[in-house]
């Protein structure tokens, strides 16, 4: 609801923001105005200081001066449980949530109530379905985390924060995980919050979301305050380029070009999930030389289990996967990665980088024991340095001479070029890129898009797979739609539809 | 270099042995004890004679060993409770050999030490093939076969063919060809009637796990395996074989500790009556010496000199198990001391930005 007659009331205001650690400085006198019932979006770069800011005022770090008032009055945040107690909730963009435990018992973690000694969790789960009802959260209340999908994993996140009374919530990336349709619903229910006189912050760097849900609209650039506009005023290419500070390219350019032979070849591939059911059902799908692939579709329909297992992480049924007729099925992944598959996983985190490795030992990952790396089982340290200090340059990996940088000091975006430095230049005839951009600034999905492109244009067969419909539309030569463990459809990239499409991912047949 | 001092370990193991040794101090207080007098002995018990101090190095060989062991498969993400049984079962190994084969001087000693290398293997082999094939968590069955290990020898100790006939609860000597003392001048010249090889090898082997862990693709392979056994597999690494390879490797290290001990010091295997407690003071070992190959130098010689220093408490009417209370008490400090490192470098970067 974009008016609203509580628009005058400010619930939270930060005046003067300051935030250093050591000598870096991540908010510079920031300020933050937020009133009642209005949905307030930050705009930054990674690691332009939003969620600083945020963990400041969520209580996880102290400012280093400033102040910020809550209703008027002025106050002190030590901790997450003072912010809490003061109406704040946020939602993490990495989930918090306790892997083994049900829906539930995640929610009322910290917050549990009691029934004599024992935890009333018949009491909390009916709380929590009437919650999940009026702000249309969908969630299986008896679900384990690790079993649900990673939308259901967000809704458990914001349910958590409103079942403890949060009037302020922020949400820190809510949307870098979703499906469009996810992102839809979210967007329904950011409207129903609001409504009921919640006030929301919203930290993102997606334009279309700003300019779809947002009032304000408040930019940082490099810990910098740039401004704060009334959205309905400006337009998303003014937003970039207040974001970036200069003008910024949205669709990368592509010629059209003969695609060659087929590299890869999928036939009627079957696989199972970890419960046992069938997530592919006879898939087919191929990619030749110098394409760019999309597959389309929405989470949980078998993306996950087909990159597993073209890159060897896990094993099918039945079918085949032929790279150049050669058929790979249920090989290792040191085999799949030999025989020529590179990847750009979906969890850079988790897959793609050793987070506790130099960025110069991530960048060997799988070449670690070839020349001139190593020979004799030895390592060439120097070899392994000068390789790098190559690809920072090459890929404008940030900071300058971050060699010997643990991958985890890096930001999203520069752990994610260090993962497509090492796997563009593997040199393979196949690339799948899975979700590329995923958590990423619109800088630095402008250079992952181009880079796709620059190794499409070079001859190599790739398969992107992502949620983003954006993506897959902007940079696909074919596109191919997974509906429930099968292709359901395909069609030219440059005859792309999003209506089509998203017909094509709920199930139907375009005709 | 402040910096590095502050992000490193090194800094932080010394204020956790500074607070060991208050309050080790604090308790002597309280049972009455001036601790000044017995950590004056305690200090003069280590040093005060090269005999002392050649004791206190000769009781570290071992240590350095375990130590070694635990912190090698640390790296792994694989935390070795189990070298108690792998020192103990190297330590069996390489007594049935140096009792019951005659072979001719240092050949003799050599097949003993590879005897007890392929024990301790065999040892921590088994537990890796239960966890890769079966995914029996580690600590407990190294636990198991710790005992497993301890009854086993009180068994072999009792073989007719090997138990002493001189009427003591023990095995046979081991047979001189077998022995790895250093020769008798070097005896004579330290005083220590005891000076052994061990110490040689145990600091041999610190040097060879630190060129494997920082310089090789094997190492390379077992530290992505221990940060990211995810990523690691993504990237076409086996953690499988990586933890197979570095839980025999890890049980080397600690069949070794029980080889040296055996051939160089004890030279016959008494009936246990309780654990040896080698392989869990590893664990102290490897804590203190921040898992790193060289630092488990440093910290078995720390815990060498205390063990031997701590013996002689008695002479003040000391109680020698002070020194289990101040190892003890370093070891909760070193597994605290993130939160001294917060303080210390939030408190630093407070003081620097007040400089700007």
């Amino acid at each position: 609801m974009k008016s609203n007659m509580d628009k005058d009331t400010v619930v939270i205001e930060m005046r003067d923001i300051v935030k250093k650690f050591g000598n870096f400085v991540a908010n510079d006198h920031i300020n933050l105005t937020v009133h009642k019932g209005e949905v307030h979006a930050i705009l930054g770069e990674n690691g332009a200081g939003k969620s600083t800011l945020m963990n400041v005022l969520y209580g996880m770090f102290r400012p280093t001066s400033g102040q910020i008032f809550i209703n008027g009055k002025e106050v002190t945040i030590e901790n997450p449980e003072k912010a809490i107690s003061l109406g704040i909730g946020m939602v993490h963009q990495h989930f918090m949530l306790v892997q083994p435990f049900t829906v539930t018992e995640n929610i009322v973690l910290g917050a549990e109530p009691m029934k004599g000694i024992t935890v009333d969790l018949k009491t909390a789960r009916e709380k929590i379905l009437e919650l999940s009802e009026k702000y249309s959260l969908k969630v299986d209340p008896d679900a384990k985390i690790e079993d649900i999908s990673v939308g259901m994993q967000q809704r458990v996140e914001i349910l958590k924060v409103l079942y403890r009374g949060a009037d302020i919530l922020i949400l820190d990336e809510p949307t870098a995980s979703l499906t469009p349709q996810e992102i839809d619903e979210l967007m329904v229910i950011i409207e129903n919050l609001t409504a009921a006189g919640k006030s929301i912050i919203l930290i993102t760097h997606k334009l279309k979301e700003i300019k779809a849900s947002s009032n304000y609209c408040t930019i940082i650039r490099r810990g910098k305050y740039i401004n704060t506009v009334k959205v309905s005023d400006v337009s998303e290419d003014d937003l970039a380029a207040m974001m970036v500070g200069r003008h910024v390219a949205f669709s990368v350019e592509k010629k059209e070009q003969e695609p060659g032979d087929t590299v890869l070849e999928v036939k009627d591939l079957h696989a199972v999930d970890y419960r046992g059911a069938e997530i592919l059902k006879g898939l087919n799908l191929s990619v030749r030389a110098g394409e760019i692939v999309g597959l389309a579709g929405i989470d949980g329909n078998g993306q996950s289990q087909l990159v597993e297992i073209l890159t060897g992480l896990s094993k099918a049924t039945s079918g085949e996967v032929l790279l150049h007729g050669e058929n790979l099925v249920n090989k290792t992944p040191k085999e799949m990665f030999d025989k020529g598959i590179s990847s750009i996983p979906e969890d850079r985190q988790k897959h793609g980088l050793v987070m506790d490795f130099s960025v110069s030992e991530n960048l060997v990952l799988q070449n670690f024991a070839k020349e001139p790396f190593a020979k004799s089982g030895i390592l060439n340290k120097k070899a392994i340095h000068d390789h790098a200090t190559q690809l920072i340059g090459d890929f404008d990996i940030r900071p300058v001479g971050c060699e010997d940088r643990l991958g985890k000091e890096l930001s999203g975006g520069n752990q994610q070029k260090v993962i497509i430095a090492r796997e563009v230049t593997n040199d393979k005839d196949l690339l799948i890129a899975f979700n590329p951009t995923r958590g990423l600034d619109v800088g630095a999905i402008e250079f992952v898009h181009k880079y796709l492109v620059a190794q499409r244009n070079k001859g190599r067969a790739i398969l992107l797979v992502s949620f983003e419909l954006d993506e897959i539309m902007g940079l696909s030569d074919r596109i191919e739609v997974i509906f429930d463990g099968r292709i359901n459809g395909s069609m030219k990239g440059s005859e792309a539809d999003e209506y089509k499409l998203g017909l094509m991912m709920a199930g139907g047949k375009a005709e | 270099m402040k910096k590095k001092l502050l992000d490193g370990s090194f800094l932080y193991v010394i204020i956790s042995i500074v607070i060991g040794f208050i309050i080790g101090a604090l308790l002597l207080l309280v049972i009455g004890v001036n601790p000044g007098v017995a950590y004056a002995k305690l200090f003069s018990g280590v040093f005060s004679k090269p005999k002392f101090i050649t004791y206190s190095i000769v009781y570290a060989a071992p240590l350095i060993f375990t130590g070694l062991s635990v912190a090698f498969s640390f790296r792994t993400g694989i935390f070795n409770i189990g070298a108690e049984g792998q020192y103990v079962v190297g330590s069996l190994a390489a007594a049935v050999i140096g009792i019951l084969i005659p072979m001719p001087k240092g050949i003799h000693a050599i097949v003993c030490i590879l005897a007890a290398a392929a024990a301790g293997a065999l040892w921590g082999f088994l537990v890796g093939l239960m966890k890769v094939k079966k995914g029996i968590n580690e600590v407990l069955s190294y636990i198991m076969l710790n005992w497993i290990a301890f009854y086993l020898s009180n068994f072999v100790v009792n073989i007719k063919a090997i138990h002493t006939d001189q009427g003591a609860e023990a095995t046979k000597n081991i047979q001189e060809t077998a022995s790895i003392k250093m020769p008798s001048a070097m005896a004579k010249l330290t005083g220590c009637t005891d000076v052994h090889w061990g110490i040689v090898l145990a600091v041999l082997a610190a040097i060879l796990m630190w060129f494997i862990m920082t310089k090789t693709t094997f190492g390379y392979q077992l530290r992505a395996v221990g940060f990211s056994r995810t990523a690691a597999e993504y990237a076409g690494i086996s953690s499988n074989k990586i933890f197979l390879t570095s839980m025999s490797i890890s049980g080397v290290l600690a069949g070794l500790g029980g080889a040296v001990q055996l051939l160089g010091m004890s030279e016959r295997i008494p009936q246990f009556a309780s654990q040896e407690q080698y392989g869990f003071q590893g664990i102290t070992v490897a804590l203190i010496g921040s898992t790193n190959p060289l630092g488990c130098i440093a910290s078995g010689l720390f815990y060498g000199a205390m063990k031997y220093g701590g013996n002689k408490l008695t002479v003040v009417n000391v109680p020698t198990e002070v020194v289990n209370i101040i190892m003890g008490t370093i070891i909760i400090f070193i597994a605290i001391s993130p939160v001294f490192k917060e303080i210390l470098q939030k408190a630093v970067a407070k003081k620097e930005g007040g400089k700007d």
